[in-house]
């Protein structure tokens, strides 16, 4: 009886793991759902802090890292990419270009904001992607991979639309793996699935 | 026997879940689509080196995927050389390494440095896999046959016949002046062959 009784446990120990492990394998964010908890270190930089809409502002003051839905902007797009991924080389020079569609045209300005991830980049990594690309949001580290984890290992790059809205609420609109294609296109889709204008 | 068997279940359960939740540190781009292969967390060091910084670098010649055959003595006097062994095609870690030391050719420029591109695999398999990583500015050269003779003769040849994930500079003399042979499973961060490189240029 005794044997049995380990027996069992022993099968039931092996099942826990793999139920339990399988169970912890996150998935990427789903529109409609919800966005994994992680904070953004704030830049250092004044003009990206003030893109970012975080220079002022009883909830960030004295705080070094905040959240995606603290960004001062109606939508966020999240792109998360890596320094040595070629796709993310080939796409950068259209993110720049959505980029300064966004801030010439006046009534997109200060809504949509552009933020980069940088998944197993380090510091360095991800300025000699800025630099090279000359892209103008802000980028942030994510080095040891923990990010790229709660994201559920996305292949890059991967972008993600969201749109905030009052007091911390928001909505996913777009989560999709790949390059967004067509600059034009993808702004319009945008504006469409956030409703803004 | 029931402590056997218990520590038996207990093994098991550490077992299957360190393999089920394996630390996967790597990012997959999407250019390779579905075609990479995990081989897993392997042993992060699996040979011995057989030189040392301040010893010559043993010479070598060795086909790129370009068609071209290329000696290491080829850039005596000429450049400092940085070599980058990785360890297999179509892997994790290795397919999101050299594409990032393809966009910086300038620091190398920057440093009369040239990197090669080194790997156990043959050319037809560095060439459908590099194709993927876009125009290399580099040589990509194949360590094929003798089956790792160049990774052996620097020891940095595993027991699984694959290559460490190893960076060796190389000076205009020919002397190794750095060596990198860490954890296969982490891809070395591109500030380290820079910095190096500085210093090498700044010495100079």
């Amino acid at each position: 009886m005794k044997r049995f009784w380990s027996f069992y446990l022993l099968w039931l120990a092996l099942f826990l793991t793999i139920v339990g492990g399988r169970a912890l394998a996150v998935s990427p964010p789903q529109v409609g759902g919800a966005l994994p908890d992680f904070d953004l270190a704030v830049p250092k930089d004044a003009a990206e802090k003030n893109y970012l809409g975080l220079s002022r502002g009883l909830p960030l003051f004295g705080k070094e890292t905040f959240k995606i839905q603290q960004i001062k902007a109606d939508v966020v797009i999240l792109e998360i990419f890596s320094m040595y991924c070629p796709h993310c080389q080939a796409e950068a020079p259209r993110v720049n270009d959505l980029y300064a569609k966004i801030d010439k045209n006046p009534s997109l300005r200060g809504k949509i904001k552009i933020i980069g991830i940088g998944i197993g980049n380090n510091v360095y990594e991800v300025e000699t992607f800025k630099k090279k690309y000359k892209i103008p949001f802000p980028l942030f580290t994510d080095e040891d991979f923990s990010l790229h984890k709660k994201f559920g290992e996305v292949r890059t790059p991967y972008f993600i639309v969201i749109r905030n809205y009052p007091k911390g609420s928001y909505r996913i609109v777009y989560s999709q793996l790949g390059a967004f294609g067509e600059v034009d296109q993808f702004l319009s889709q945008v504006i469409k699935l956030t409703g803004i204008k | 026997m029931k402590r056997y068997i218990c520590g038996f279940s207990l093994f098991f359960a550490v077992a299957a879940l360190s393999f089920f939740n394996a630390p996967t540190a790597y990012s997959i781009s999407d250019v390779y689509k579905g075609n990479i292969y995990n081989p897993g967390i392997l042993k992060p060091v699996d040979s011995v080196l057989k030189v040392k910084i301040g010893d010559v670098a043993p010479d070598f010649t060795l086909k790129a995927v370009s068609g071209e055959t290329i000696s290491l003595k080829d850039y005596r006097d000429r450049k400092n050389v940085v070599l980058s062994f990785v360890p297999a095609a179509w892997t994790p870690v290795c397919s999101d390494q050299w594409p990032g030391y393809n966009i910086v050719k300038d620091l190398f420029d920057q440093n009369d440095a040239i990197l090669l591109g080194i790997s156990v695999d043959n050319l037809p398999t560095l060439f459908s896999w590099t194709n993927h990583m876009g125009v290399l500015w580099f040589p990509v050269l194949s360590d094929f046959y003798p089956h790792g003779a160049v990774a052996s003769s620097l020891g940095i040849l595993r027991s699984d016949g694959m290559a460490e994930r190893a960076l060796f500079i190389i000076d205009k003399q020919g002397i190794i002046r750095y060596i990198y042979v860490r954890d296969i499973n982490i891809r070395p961060p591109l500030d380290v062959i820079i910095k190096e490189l500085e210093k090498l240029k700044e010495a100079s």
